[in-house]
């Protein structure tokens, strides 16, 4: 593959007409370097996800307790851990949860924020005062803590622990999805829609939502990030996911806990995390300053 | 900033808090099923589930429990821990200072690192001290904080001998012990906020650098540390004391882990085995502390606003 560095506005090719904004955007911000290799790094999570059991060298739940420990090897790519299980296995088997963990938080926020920040933002009045009032309420608490909260209503473990961080991103999202709504609303294509007698419906997922879909889609690919964050958090305090099941969160807990024995083993889960977060926030930042909107929340 | 500005920013956190109330309230209603007997367990008797039921009042009516509960909160009384004889106040009293510690040198790490980092990645903007820094900062702030005390440890505690790997100790047993059972907890807790800090900081400097003022100064003949005295250092206060703000409730959330990370009894760790053991007051009296927190420091950061930039005191 060979990267240019060049922004997609430099040179003026004549193209297709066709191609929408949206589109050209996108193109642009993976042409940058950074961005490519963020992107093809998730592609390999998604490969290593699915494909998991073909490629990794070892099933990742079979102990060998005469060989704990064991360091770097041709065998042992990245050692084995107090059980004598293969590093290298569970780092990949954990890549399953750490895209479908995030995916549920997010998913959990856009299910609740979306729906409300669109209507509010256009319709204001009374769903508008509450939700807003709500969003507030939440916001004033720590997202940990929050967290914490409402899996004391749920319950530990791992999908519970990703609907409560799910509940946390909403009133974020319903935010930016209310003020961008706003703005867009102001325009002309809606006033006349609304005239012509567009139901609301209409209006917000016809109109509206297309126009909102960058800030929505900054915002979406940077809370994969923070949600892979906060699940590693939980399932490190024993919250989210539970034993034997492999997260790289309540792996860094059990590499923790032999640390004495086994320095290394803190290594490959931790890397394998830094990695996702910064690949997610890499196409985050460059897909907010491709279509310029303004750093910060 | 007008006193009304003040008395309306007060009202809206006021609010807020009571709103915060009332979701901690309606945690034990939201329970599926009877809160009773999920909070006694499986192998409660009906005697222990009636005691749990008569002791977070759930046998009278909802409103009339609120009424009470709410009351009892303004005079300071939080309830009983289910399982301890200790009040919820004690409680919590008790474990509050290693956090609080941890937290504040937390913050004390995050902007002498991040405000100094800043600054200089803003001067020397598009030179290798500015790239290492941006480099820096987006890591720190992928980087979760756990993990980043336990390669401080494994290097400061387990290679290296000298500092303590775990463990909280107070005051009274030495200045020095005492520093050093704090350095690495509040520098894990502390670095993700130093790189958001950093980011903000250098973005400021280098807008500031650009105005006509900076240039006039120049022109005038003004050396550079009186222009990062005079001038930048006043406008970089600005995002500093508003990521400040943002970011100590996060940092509130973080001790949560680190505390784990560094077996240390503060409020974070209180509060994790409340969740585990169900013991729904403490956790009541935890959220309603934090959002207390947090508030007071948002309508800090609005004054704080006022006092840097003289422009706000009449919007």
């Amino acid at each position: 593959m060979t990267l240019v560095t060049r922004r997609a506005s430099a040179p003026k090719i004549p193209g297709p007409a066709r191609t929408s904004p949206g589109r050209r955007v996108l193109r642009g911000v993976l042409r940058r370097p950074a961005v490519a290799t963020a992107a093809g790094f998730l592609l390999l999570l998604i490969v290593l996800a699915v494909a998991g059991p073909l490629i990794s060298p070892h099933d990742p739940d079979t102990q060998d307790l005469g060989n704990r420990f064991a360091g770097l090897s041709w065998t042992h790519l990245l050692g084995t851990d107090e059980f004598g299980r293969d590093v290298a296995s569970r780092v990949i088997q954990a890549a399953r949860i750490a895209l479908a963990a995030p995916l549920i938080s997010v998913g959990v926020a856009v299910l609740i924020g979306l729906p409300l920040g669109l209507w509010a933002g256009l319709r204001k009045g009374l769903v508008d005062a509450v939700a807003g009032r709500l969003a507030d309420t939440v916001l004033s608490l720590p997202a940990m803590v929050g967290a914490l909260a409402i899996l004391a209503v749920l319950g530990p473990g791992l999908v519970n622990a990703m609907i409560a961080i799910g509940i946390i991103f909403a009133p974020g999202l319903f935010r930016v999805v209310r003020g961008a709504t706003l703005a867009v609303a102001e325009e002309t294509f809606v006033d006349s829609a609304v005239a012509i007698g567009s139901p609301t419906r209409r209006t917000l997922w016809v109109h509206i939502l297309p126009n909102i879909a960058a800030p929505l889609l900054v915002q979406v690919t940077i809370l994969m990030g923070v949600a892979l964050l906060a699940e590693a958090s939980l399932s490190f305090i024993g919250l989210g996911v539970q034993p034997p099941e492999a997260s790289w969160g309540s792996m860094l807990k059990a590499a923790y806990t032999n640390q004495f024995d086994a320095p290394f083993s803190v290594v490959p889960p931790g890397v394998a995390m830094v990695l996702t977060v910064l690949a997610f926030n890499t196409i985050g930042d460059a897909i907010r300053d491709a279509v310029g909107l303004r750093r910060g929340r | 900033m007008g006193i009304r500005m003040i008395i309306r920013r007060l009202g809206g956190g006021l609010l807020v808090l009571w709103l915060v109330s009332i979701l901690t309230f309606l945690l034990v209603h939201l329970i599926p099923g009877d809160p009773a007997e999920a909070v006694a367990g499986e192998n409660a008797t009906a005697a222990d589930v009636e005691r749990i039921r008569a002791e977070l009042g759930l046998d009278r009516p909802v409103l009339e429990q609120y009424v009470t509960w709410f009351t009892g909160v303004l005079r300071g009384d939080l309830g009983r821990s289910l399982f301890t004889d200790k009040t919820v106040v004690d409680s919590i009293a008790g474990s509050a200072p290693p956090t609080l510690v941890i937290t504040l040198m937390a913050i004390v790490v995050a902007v002498l690192v991040g405000v100094s980092a800043g600054i200089v990645a803003g001067l020397t903007r598009g030179s290798r001290v500015d790239r290492a820094v941006s480099a820096l900062a987006t890591l720190g702030i992928a980087m979760p904080s756990f993990w980043l005390a336990m390669v401080l440890v494994s290097v400061f505690s387990l290679t290296n001998p000298w500092l303590p790997a775990t463990g909280y100790a107070e005051l009274s047993e030495g200045f020095g012990t005492w520093l050093s059972h704090i350095v690495l907890p509040s520098t894990a807790l502390g670095l993700a906020t130093a790189a958001e800090l950093a980011r903000h900081t250098r973005g400021c400097v280098a807008d500031v650098l650009t105005r006509p003022y900076i240039r006039t100064a120049r022109a005038r003949g003004a050396s550079g540390g009186w222009l990062v005295r005079r001038h930048i250092l006043r406008n970089a206060a600005i995002p500093v004391v508003t990521v400040l703000g943002l970011q100590a409730g996060r940092l509130l959330g973080g001790a949560i882990v680190i505390e784990a990370v560094f077996g240390i009894s503060g409020l974070g760790t209180l509060a994790v085995n409340a969740v585990l053991q169900r013991n729904y007051p403490i956790i009541q009296g935890y959220v309603l502390l934090c959002a207390v927190v947090v508030v007071l420091l948002n309508l800090i950061v609005d004054l704080a606003y006022g006092w840097i930039n003289p422009k706000v005191r009449t919007a």
